[in-house]
């Protein structure tokens, strides 16, 4: 694929999925919690920004409204949400480090590479930007579940989890040009109720542990036999 | 299609005014009425679909190849598609079966809970209306024809039971809820993914976008969609639908929320979402096929259903050993029961589907009674600890021999009907991998042993002192185990011949 | 290919060396006002820089009595590594003969041989400064390397050249394309830069005091010339990063030919963009705080990151194959 062939728009597309990647890492590393917020919210924001973009090349006009939606839900509400509930919580000078930052670190980069390695021989040689794009989307995704593994702190779990579905959401867009309007909207409607659900988590994990640290809820465990 | 807006309608109608309605007692009933109401037009629904399936020209004779679109009925409502065929409508008409049944003893149930304590008349009401809910969810994700609007129903039904698993808001069932929720939510994103994917191969082939997510259209383009990004969807899919059916190594939400959920959540979670989950997989595998048809390796999604299904039932079975408590370990039958129907769609051919889908229906029906008389048993004993439940036989006979019963049905003994499904489930495979046969047998073997080295103190041991008999309600045990048992007798011939259909969609082949 | 080794290449490309040395402690000075004038102060004048130079070049060069001769060979090694290693850097025009015999290699070498010089100098005397200095100056020269070299190489592969002329030709040539990998190479790129030629946030040129500073420990014992040569140094380094960035990632205005139109519009360009960056290099400075020491490696993880995505970006996103 020549670069400097594809249409300008299509250029931008590519470097926005790319900030996206590197925020997904940012992430990842964040070890403060409002930051971590603040990054979540630029990756939604940019996702959005994907969306518009694709909307304007392909004249697809219901993308606008999804990027609409993405804005308001992945940029604005959620985060605020999540800021709401740190604040109440009275999370906002946690700081969590991972344990090995630079083994994590790396992984997700062996993920990168697994994705695109993924991807490659799936879609044939006249749709590579879209193949490309999809190879990221899906490192977005995967990183986003390294961070569920990873973080043990339940707000940090939710971040994961919301930054896979910024990554679906990408995929969605630039592979597809967006899923059909109902089901844009089932997803979005599924992630906010998701959201408050979380929200409600929190609060019962906090009064039944007295700390959202997740490792600490280990009390299901498989029981041996000589327990 | 008024059947079947009648059938989605009740549910979602009931979940909101179940919302609304103050008094325990009345809402109890109320749910009754609304689960009986569900049933009702499920069956209307059914008919409608025997009516049109039943249409010359259409399914032939046996072994005849039959256009799954043909034989179905299709319908807008609001502006969404919905397609109802023999399969969808046969798992329609169990869950609301088992949601009536399961109603009927949840009424009492909750009733006990809130007068012990456990729970207050808010969080009733929650569990009311998010049951319905619930119900809801499942009946969209069965009846649905758009692959989206699937995957926003089985999340939906994850986010309507959640709030369940947590109901009695101990740290233990947090901390089930948490994990379910975080567990499903990861799995359900990569099905999305995957559904992405779909959707990706799809548009190469369809030009109308918006019906590109339609099974039906899917279906029919099977042969032309890209194997390779097919091949890739479907590892997804299984993967994110298979944690929701509880496959190993993805299981591991399943033990806990049953466990620590309200027990006619555990019924109906284990009876009938199970079933939905794999209902999607199998939906989704026969789109693969078509797309495999002319590759190399044409049965690959049933290869990785056998693989995953097998260890399923493997590993469940040896869990079996080691649990103790009763909940735990009927869930850990529920992933062996779910990985023996994952192995036999795998399988493929028309008996092994056959026997694939009789054993949903066997297999629902029994582990719904069984966690039925288990909630019950737990009240007597006051604990879900293995150890502490003794005697029930002597305490309060009813439960202990529903118990001793719905295992021995559970556990496949003839001439319950789930000895009938796992018969001709080992038969199909003998025919094509008689190998696995060996596997199958000495699996079965290890499950009935961890099963009733448990059940045995259970039910004949010494009760402890003051042990008193509980206000039970046994009808529905005693409906769900009659059925299973005639089903072991003999199939009744429109049952056959319904499932025969089913299996007709699914394989191209049928087996009568 | 031809025109690389005729005369007026060659006297151009000394020209343009000699401009390097001349133009360092410009860039310095001007860093210095802009940052001056951002905390409301006025600042030394912008040549300032040179009459240090001067004040110091005139001075007696003392040297320790515990000094080996490593001692004093180090500032001409380290200046003239430097210097070359700036020769290699296109700052007016392109296809100059000294871009034909090196490449991007052996510019990294170049600049790590003046950092091994300059970290033996810093422990030759055995003074605890010198060698603590020298110990950072090599912690951060190892980690800061390969982020460089794989920040370059995300170049090197999208111009199919390792040679710095040819890379920025091949860009004046594609038009403006927007890259991912180029992002994050500049992203990179400017955090080796800042790190490399020891500003804020790793190192502040400022100050000396004991416990943060790095390059200036290793110079403690220097005096007079040999002085003067090594801060010469740290300033031609500056000003090479910066001509770096500039030229490679917004080459636009870089001379193609050998005639005085071409040379001066060269000059006005890469003035204009280096002002620029200096600039830049004024706000951050004036923004961030320094870091603790043992959070650099934190700063450079992430350079090496981002020249990780840059490359993996650039095979993901651009060639696809």
């Amino acid at each position: 694929m020549n670069l400097s062939l594809l249409p300008l728009l299509q250029q931008l597309v590519l470097v926005l999925a790319a900030i996206v990647l590197f925020l997904s890492f940012v992430l990842l590393a964040q070890n403060r919690l409002i930051s971590a917020i603040h990054a979540f919210a630029w990756q939604g924001a940019l996702v959005a920004a994907v969306t518009t973009v694709v909307a304007a090349t392909g004249h697809i006009h219901h993308l606008y409204f999804s990027a609409a939606l993405t804005l308001a839900l992945k940029a604005l509400l959620i985060p605020w949400m999540l800021h709401r509930l740190v604040r109440r919580l009275e999370l906002e000078r946690h700081t969590e480090s991972l344990q090995s930052p630079t083994l994590v670190t790396m992984a997700a980069v062996a993920l990168v590479i697994f994705s695109y390695w993924l991807v490659l021989p799936m879609i044939q040689e006249e749709l590579t930007f879209t193949r490309n794009i999809v190879a990221i989307s899906l490192a977005v995704v995967l990183i986003g579940l390294l961070m569920m593994v990873f973080r043990t702190q339940a707000v940090a779990q939710v971040l994961g989890f919301m930054s896979m579905e910024n990554g679906l959401f990408l995929a969605a867009v630039s592979a597809t040009g967006g899923m059909p309007l109902v089901v844009e909207l089932g997803v979005a409607f599924d992630v906010l109720v998701a959201m408050v659900l979380f929200g409600v988590f929190f609060l019962q994990i906090r009064e039944s542990i007295d700390s959202l640290d997740v490792d600490r809820l280990n009390r299901l465990r498989e029981t041996g036999g000589d327990q | 299609m008024n059947a079947l807006t009648l059938v989605l309608l009740t549910p979602l109608l009931g979940a909101l005014i179940l919302g609304l309605i103050r008094p325990p007692p009345l809402a109890g009933w109320f749910n009754l009425g609304v689960s009986a109401l569900s049933l009702a037009a499920a069956l209307w629904l059914a008919w409608s679909v025997a009516l049109v399936s039943d249409l010359p020209g259409d399914l032939g004779g046996p072994g005849a190849i039959n256009g799954p679109i043909a034989g179905s009925l299709a319908g807008d409502i609001f502006g969404l598609p919905f397609r109802v065929d023999a399969f969808n409508v046969y798992l329609v008409v169990l869950t609301a079966f088992v949601a009536l049944t399961t109603s009927v003893f949840s009424r009492p149930y909750m009733r006990y809970v809130l007068a012990i304590g456990r729970i207050g008349p808010r969080r009733l009401r929650t569990y009311h209306s998010m049951y319905q809910l619930f119900m809801f969810t499942m009946l969209v994700a069965l009846t649905t024809d758009n692959l989206g609007v699937m995957w926003v129903a089985v999340e939906g039904a994850t986010l309507a039971t959640v709030l369940l698993v947590s109901l009695y808001r101990t740290p233990e069932a947090v901390e089930a809820a948490w994990k379910y929720f975080i567990l499903c939510g990861v799995g359900i994103a990569l099905a999305l993914f995957g559904t992405v994917l779909t959707y990706f191969a799809a548009q190469q082939v369809i030009s109308d976008p918006a019906a590109g997510l339609n099974w039906s259209t899917l279906y029919t383009e099977a042969g032309r969609l890209e194997p390779a990004v097919m091949r890739l969807a479907f590892v997804f899919l299984l993967v994110g639908y298979g944690t929701k059916v509880g496959l190993v190594p993805m299981h591991q939400w399943l033990p806990d929320a049953h466990s620590e959920g309200p027990t006619p959540m555990s019924a109906v979670l284990s009876g009938l979402l199970l079933n939905v989950a794999l209902y999607a997989v199998v939906r989704l595998k026969m789109l693969v096929d078509g797309s495999l048809a002319h590759t190399d390796n044409p049965h690959l999604a049933g290869y990785l259903l056998m693989g995953f299904g097998l260890t399923s039932f493997l590993v469940a079975g040896l869990f079996l050993h080691r649990q103790r408590d009763i909940k735990r370990m009927f869930s850990y039958s529920s992933i062996e029961h779910m990985g023996l129907m994952t192995f036999g769609f795998g399988l493929g051919g028309p008996l092994a589907t056959f026997g694939a889908l009789l054993h949903m229906l066997v297999h629902s029906l029994t582990k719904s009674a069984i966690f039925v008389t288990v909630g019950h048993a737990t009240h007597i004993a006051g604990t879900q600890a293995i150890e502490q439940i003794r005697g029930l036989i002597r305490t309060q006979p009813t439960v202990g021999w529903s118990l001793l019963i719905g295992v021995a049905a559970i556990a496949g003994f003839p001439p319950f009907g789930v000895f009938m499904s796992e018969f001709l489930l080992l038969t199909a495979t003998m025919k094509t991998a008689p190998w696995f046969t060996l596997v199958l047998l000495s699996g079965l073997a290890v499950a009935f042993a961890g099963l009733f080295r448990h059940l045995h103190p259970m039910v004949y041991g010494t009760p402890p002192e003051g042990q008193q008999p509980v206000a039970a309600n046994m009808i529905p045990v005693a409906v769900h185990l009659t059925l299973v048992l005639w089903l072991g007798l003999a199939i009744p011939a429109f049952l056959a011949n319904w499932l025969d259909r089913a299996t007709g969609l699914i394989t191209g082949t049928r087996l009568l | 290919m031809d025109n690389y080794l005729t005369l007026p290449g060659w006297v151009l490309a000394v020209f343009q060396s000699c401009l390097y040395i001349a133009l360092a402690p410009l860039l310095v000075g001007w860093v210095r006002k802009v940052k001056a004038r951002l905390q409301n102060r006025r600042g030394a004048p912008l040549f300032q820089a040179y009459r240090d130079l001067y004040k110091l070049l005139a001075k007696e060069a003392r040297v320790a009595h515990t000094a080996s001769p490593l001692f004093r060979a180090a500032p001409y090694i380290v200046f003239t590594a430097t210097w070359m290693a700036a020769a290699t850097v296109p700052l007016l025009v392109v296809d100059l003969p000294t871009a034909a015999i090196a490449d991007i290699i052996v510019l990294v070498g170049l600049l790590a041989l003046a950092r091994v010089f300059l970290a033996l100098a810093g422990m030759d005397v055995g003074t605890a400064f010198g060698g603590m200095g020298a110990s950072r100056e090599m912690l951060i020269g190892a980690l800061a390397e390969p982020a460089m070299l794989m920040a370059v190489f995300t170049l090197a592969m999208t111009a199919h050249s390792t040679n710095l002329s040819s890379v920025i030709d091949y860009h004046l040539v594609d038009g403006f394309v927007l890259r991912p990998s180029y992002l994050f190479a500049l992203g990179g790129l400017i955090l080796v830069a800042v790190a490399e030629s020891g500003r804020i946030p790793i190192d502040n040129p400022t100050t000396h005091l004991e416990l943060t500073m790095i390059h200036e420990a290793m110079l403690l014992e220097y005096s007079g010339r040999h002085l003067a040569l090594m801060e010469w140094s740290a300033q031609i380094k500056l000003l090479l990063y910066g001509t770096l960035i500039a030229n490679v990632f917004f080459p636009w205005g870089i001379g193609r030919g050998f005639g005085a139109a071409a040379l001066g519009l060269g000059l006005a360009a890469v003035l204009a963009k280096l002002a620029a960056l200096g600039a830049v290099l004024a706000v951050g400075e004036t923004v961030l705080a320094k870091m603790r020491l043992f959070r650099a490696p934190e700063f450079l993880n992430l350079a090496l990151l981002l020249s990780l995505l840059g490359l993996l970006s650039h095979v993901i996103l651009e060639v696809g194959a």
